[in-house]
């Protein structure tokens, strides 16, 4: 596999703040990629400087290649960008935006793939309808379609499904999903753990502006959370489980690795003679990684 | 023919300002329309300049004047509705080069400043004989001038935060270099300190050419001018291109 995006030592700083402090990440030509983070993390920054939004103070870029400072013309004619304010252009309709965004790139007469975009984001009885009037959500979806007129190889969106209906974001993420499929590169910024869970092979971490975790979705889930056994009981557990357990609202929670420990841990409850009213078996979740290694690594900002 | 960042950016700002006509070419062409009542009114039967009548003297200059502030209103204000919106965006992700950006925004500032300045022309025309004895300085200036104020309007557009700053490089820097240029009178009228002033006043050249376009006489030679408007331009274009390069405000 090739790079598609490559970072190197990227700094940035706003007077006193490092927004971004010497991030490396390279991301595979078709990954699906997350890059999470708490508020102010950097991630918006470091999409920035990707972009050609802003300039970093120090390192390199490059997307496909081309690096985004002395071949910037080629480096963005790769990449599609939605970005995290909800910003349009109340001068002109959907189809209009859509067809002016087009021709920035260079492209004529894109109808057809304009079209498929619209029908494929839900847009398709919008289409001339006048930005203003678009609702919050909508125009969230005309970002998506703007960043994807030039058929980019390369994607980032910064947040697409901030303030956005259920129907949409599954509506979104089939597209994205297929657009993956067919070869482009994801990049994704969201707060929605689950989401970056389900969709994400490779995530990295952000905090004050520097990488404090990057593997893939399935090994942070592994090395950072754990899979629980969570019970009510009639009576308490046998002292030597209540130690590596936690308690809350009536539920013990026992952590464990594998499947095979599960029978013995019932087994030993079974015999002190505790009936087990209820259970159930929590599966190690993104959320718990994230607040896990923003605890643990990296340095407060 | 195959359209490029250029073609687009450049189609889209002259849309921008079609599509709100009438607040951005009946609304100017109105107000100069007023400005020739009643200057007519008052002055007409006390002034000759250059041996023209005044309203005929003063058309040319109400022209230009709407020329100007047109093409510097363009540009200024959709750069900073722009960024206030943060639409900007949409013009900074595409593949557009700073050359490109310059000169779509500048074409459609001297677009504007042409329409505007052809509305005033016909709507005032009426009120006095006018000649157009070299028509091919009314040409370059209007073109030269509308461009040098469309390239002021860059520069305000990309340095103003807010509208309250681009408001005052409006009322402080290009509301009074055009009045005192010589729209509503000649310089030779002024005391000699004024005159010696106003010499230093780009925009005075710029309707004094323009007018020599109508009248074949002005207070300058078109030359001179055209001399001075020239280098005006190639400054102010070579440091809005400066500013561009650099991503000053825009990519900061
Ligand atoms: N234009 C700017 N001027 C000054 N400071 C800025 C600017 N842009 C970002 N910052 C600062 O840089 C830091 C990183 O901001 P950034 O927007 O990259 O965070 P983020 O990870 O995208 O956060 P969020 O999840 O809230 O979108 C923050 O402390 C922010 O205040
Ligand atoms: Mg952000």
């Amino acid at each position: 596999m090739s790079v598609a995006i490559r970072i190197q030592q990227v700094s940035k700083r706003f007077g006193t703040v490092q927004a971004l402090d010497g991030v490396d990440l390279d991301i595979q030509q078709g990954e699906f990629f997350g890059l999470l983070g708490p508020n102010g993390a950097g991630k918006t920054t470091l999409i920035s400087a990707l972009a050609g939004l802003t300039r970093a103070d120090g390192g390199k870029i490059s997307v496909m290649g081309h690096d985004v400072q002395t071949d910037y013309r080629a480096a963005r004619r790769q990449l599609g960008v939605v970005p995290q304010e909800l910003v349009f252009d109340p001068f002109f309709s959907v189809r209009e935006t859509l067809k002016i965004q087009s021709g920035y790139f260079g492209i004529d007469g894109n109808d057809d793939w304009i079209d498929e975009i619209l029908e494929n984001l839900d847009l398709t009885s919008k289409a001339n309808a006048n930005m203003r009037t678009l609702s919050g959500g909508m125009k969230r979806r005309v970002l998506v379609a703007q960043a994807l007129v030039h058929r980019p190889p390369v994607i980032v969106l910064d947040e697409p499904t901030a303030g956005v209906d259920v129907e949409l974001r599954q509506t979104l993420w089939r597209f994205i999903r297929r657009l993956n499929e067919d070869g482009h590169t994801i990049v994704l910024t969201t707060h929605y753990l689950e989401e970056a869970e389900s969709l994400c092979t490779r995530i990295a971490m952000l905090k004050a502006g520097r990488i404090v975790a990057l593997d893939t979705t399935a090994s942070l889930l592994r090395s950072f959370s754990t899979h629980t056994l969570r019970l009510r009981t009639n009576g308490s557990l046998p002292a030597a489980l209540v130690a590596g357990s936690g308690q809350s609202g009536g539920w013990w929670s026992l952590p464990f690795d594998r499947f095979d420990e599960v029978e013995p841990l019932l087994a030993k409850i079974r015999a002190v003679g505790c009936v087990i009213d209820d259970l159930e078996i929590g599966k190690p979740d993104l959320e718990e990684v994230f607040v896990r290694v923003m605890q643990g690594q990296g340095r407060n900002p | 023919m195959k359209p490029s960042g250029f073609s687009t950016l450049l189609y889209k700002e002259v849309l921008r300002f079609w599509k709100v006509g009438f607040q951005t070419v009946a609304a100017p062409v109105l107000t100069a329309l007023l400005y020739l009542l009643i200057f007519s009114h008052v002055l007409e039967a006390h002034v000759q300049v250059h041996g023209v009548p005044y309203t005929a003297f003063l058309i040319p200059g109400l022209v230009m004047m709407s020329v100007l502030q047109n093409a510097f209103a363009n540009t200024s204000s959709s750069l900073i509705q722009s960024k206030v919106t943060g639409n900007i965006v949409f013009v900074l992700l595409p593949p557009i080069s700073y050359h490109e950006f310059y000169l779509a925004y500048v074409l459609a500032a001297v677009v504007r400043g042409l329409v505007v300045g052809s509305g005033v022309l016909l709507v005032t025309c009426w009120f006095a004989p006018l000649q157009f004895a070299e028509p091919q300085w009314i040409i370059v200036f209007a073109v030269m001038g509308g461009a040098i104020l469309g390239s002021l309007g860059v520069i305000a557009g990309i340095w103003a935060d807010k509208f309250d700053q681009l408001a005052a490089f409006q009322n402080f820097l290009i509301m009074p270099l055009t009045f005192l240029s010589g729209v509503f009178y000649s310089i030779a009228s002024l005391p000699v300190f004024w005159q010696q002033v106003s010499h230093w006043n780009p925009v005075f050249y710029m309707i004094d050419g323009f007018r020599h376009g109508f009248f074949g006489v002005s207070d300058a030679s078109p030359w001179t001018s055209l001399a001075v408007v020239s280098v005006c331009l190639v400054i102010l274009a070579s440091f809005t291109l400066n500013l561009l390069k650099r991503g000053y405000k825009l990519r900061a």
